[in-house]
């Protein structure tokens, strides 16, 4: 997994609430069994025209300049939601977005980013409207930096701003660790739960 | 201390500590389909990684898989074939349990899984599906998770999860005829919207739960997701015993008794505290119907489209003038007044045998209206082959619904079958987003008899006054 400590990059404002899972990849750009060939499908339904053409919306952010090079989303509250598809995190992260800042996030969606490398970033929704202002006076410019080494993000006005992960995510993130190899480390633990956990609720064990 | 349900099903399968508030939880079950699991599995043997406990993992093809009578491998839904015969080969090669095509028990993963006694009171089980939290409704602690974590839990027997915060949700008084748990769930979203409960795991409590068939508490915690929550749980009781008794993977004799005297201590203990409390009156609850393309976006059937020019919220506001523009429904349009192209009724939401009976007693003798087309798709094999052996097939087709084999079918659109370009459809599913149900179809939740009422009706309708 990519680590992720600090970036600074052009940041597409997408401000709708309650964008879903199937609306950031939807089913029908999931073609085959894997994680890869996916960005083209990103918000295919508002990305282009009509339904399974390439032909592209010219209203839609990520099809205008400099939005095209953002690797920061910046988005509305419950991002994320509906279907669990982590194929809505591999088609971000094909396309090249490293970081979303949003009022809050759907949960899968959320533990989905920190195991692709994306770091989700949760921030106030009145200061995500703020941030969206000052980027878009000139968004090629007007950079922001997201830090998760101190936890911050960096505003084009200078001004920077605290958010909160949870320790496990962070380190995750920042060290691009696997966790399966870390959780096997505690096989022990494991089995000796199942021993005694066997005896407590046989029927568990089939 | 006194523990909440979520407490104590949480300490009881804590394997570590993991600090931080984050705990490494013994998972006993996990569940899989040939939309995401496949990409489970084929990574996990890719990383030379093996199944722990291939026992305790099941699978079942249901998302891809067409529902038209006769099917195969092969799929209306461009490339499916490959989801279906490489989830086979994966299931096989790592010794799980499928559910295939053409097996009795094959069906919708969330159906299914309290069918077989899969799921049963008190389990940990997850499933690479956001609709996991259905089984909440026998008292498992069941929520969806992505492909990534499923390695994981199918490589580890665990998940590391950060505990979230509680939530009680009182669900007051009793249902009138003809309002359904579809009804209380889209109610409280409605309420509460659909990040009410971003966060919370949520318990489902209070008289209006407790009165719920076994069957209608899946559907109300299906929704938890549409809801925004970590997962919901309503704590099992006798209903649920007796529901579970003679299911195929479910303990028996002195075992079961064993079982049920473990899950009688499992409700939330008096004066268990909860982060949040809310409640929700039910017996003023009239059907509810959604107008827009969120779960959010709904109203009682007696009601009418909102103008957004009422809402102070801007993002809100946006978000329903996208809506209506989507739906092409004007501001003060009585809802039984907006005419149908198209009803369903199936899903992991609404598609057990209570819901075809439930929708069979409004069909039957009926007709469904010239120009709508009506379709009925069972949740699981069993599901149909039951309602079969009632004679609810003959029903339906004599309505003038179809009757298919059991899937997803077009609860979601993955690029085969779809109701069709802007075509209205009231359908008994889980999500009315954008593009969900076919491209710019527009869809509208209801419960299965609201659906059957207003299949006939040829316009969104009040099931209440067909109740015989
Ligand atoms: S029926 Fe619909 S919501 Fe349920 S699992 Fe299938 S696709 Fe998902």
């Amino acid at each position: 997994m990519e680590k992720f400590t600090r970036i600074t990059a052009v940041a597409a404002p997408l401000l709708r609430i309650n964008v879903d899972t199937d609306a950031i990849i939807p089913s029908r750009e999931m073609k085959t069994v894997g994680k890869t060939g996916l960005a083209a499908g990103l918000f295919a339904g508002w990305r282009y025209q009509a339904p399974g053409s390439r032909d592209e919306n010219p209203d839609f952010v990520l099809n205008r300049e400099p939005y095209r090079q953002a690797r920061i989303l910046l988005a509305g509250a419950n991002f994320g939601c509906g279907s669990s598809r982590e194929h809505a995190v591999w088609a971000l992260q094909e396309w090249g977005m490293r970081s979303i800042i949003a009022p809050s996030f759907g949960a899968i969606f959320a533990g989905n980013c920190v195991r692709n490398g994306i770091l989700p970033v949760v921030l106030d929704n009145a200061l995500i409207e703020d941030l969206a202002r000052q980027v878009e006076a000139d968004p090629a410019s007007r950079l922001l930096t997201v830090d998760l080494v101190d936890c911050t993000v960096t505003a084009p006005d200078g001004r920077r701003h605290a958010f909160a992960i949870a320790a496990a995510d962070r380190e995750m993130l920042l060290e691009g660790l696997d966790g399966i190899a870390l959780t096997m480390k505690r096989d022990d633990e494991i089995l000796a739960f199942q021993g005694h956990d066997r005896l407590r609720r046989p029927w568990i064990y089939l | 201390m006194a523990r909440s349900i979520i407490d104590k099903l949480w300490d009881d399968h804590l394997v570590a500590d993991l600090g931080e508030g984050t705990s490494l939880l013994y998972i006993d079950r996990v569940f899989l389909h040939e939309r995401t699991g496949s990409v489970a599995l084929k990574e996990l043997a890719a990383a030379n990684r093996r199944v722990r406990n291939p026992e305790q993992v099941f699978c079942t093809m249901d998302h891809i898989v067409d529902t038209l009578p006769g099917r195969s491998d092969s799929t209306r839904m461009p490339g499916g074939t490959s989801f279906i015969t490489q989830t086979r080969e994966a299931a096989h090669a790592a010794g799980i349990t499928l559910f295939d095509i053409g097996s009795s028990d094959q069906g919708i993963v969330h159906v299914v899984s309290p069918e077989q006694g899969i799921a049963l009171p008190g389990v940990t089980l997850v499933c690479p599906d956001s609709h996991t939290c259905t089984l909440g409704g026998i008292g498992a602690l069941a929520w969806g998770i992505g492909s990534t974590e499923a390695e994981h839990a199918l490589a580890t027997k665990t998940l590391a999860v950060r505990k979230p915060r509680s939530m009680r949700i009182d669900f007051q008084g009793r249902l009138a005829a003809g309002v359904t748990a579809k009804d209380m769930i889209l109610a409280l979203i409605g309420a509460h919207s659909a990040s009410g409960g971003v966060g919370y795991a949520i318990e489902f409590a209070g008289e209006a739960v407790r009165a719920l068939p076994v069957e209608a508490r899946l559907t109300l915690c299906n929704m938890g997701v549409e809801f925004g929550a970590w997962t919901v749980i309503i704590a099992p009781d006798q209903a649920v015993f007796d529901y579970v008794r003679g299911r195929p993977y479910a303990p028996r004799d002195q075992v079961l008794e064993q079982a049920i005297a473990y899950w009688r201590t499992l409700p939330s203990d008096p004066g268990a505290v909860f982060d949040r409390e809310i409640t929700l009156d039910c017996s003023t609850l009239a059907p509810q119907v959604t107008w827009g393309t969120s779960p959010q976006h709904e109203t009682g059937i007696d009601g009418t489209v909102p103008d957004p020019a009422g809402e102070p919220d801007t993002n809100r506001r946006q978000a329903m003038e996208r809506a209506l523009a989507y739906m092409a429904l004007q501001p003060g349009t009585r809802l039984d007044q907006v005419p149908i192209q198209a009803a369903f009724i199936g899903s992991c939401t609404n598609s057990r045998l209570s819901d075809l009976r439930a929708a069979a007693a409004i069909l039957e003798g009926r007709r469904v209206a010239s120009g709508v087309r009506a379709i009925c798709v069972p949740g699981s094999t069993q599901v149909k082959l039951a309602a079969e052996r009632e004679g609810l097939d003959r029903v339906f087709r004599a309505a003038g619904f179809e009757w298919r084999e059991s899937g997803c079918s077009m609860c979601f659109y993955a690029g085969g079958e779809s109701f069709g370009f802007e075509e209205r459809v009231v359908s008994s599913t889980n999500r009315n987003f954008e593009n969900r149900q076919g491209p710019r179809t527009r869809t509208h939740l209801a419960s299965p008899v609201t659906v059957a009422a207003s299949a006939i009706a040829g316009r969104l309708a009040d099931a209440r006054a067909l109740a015989r």
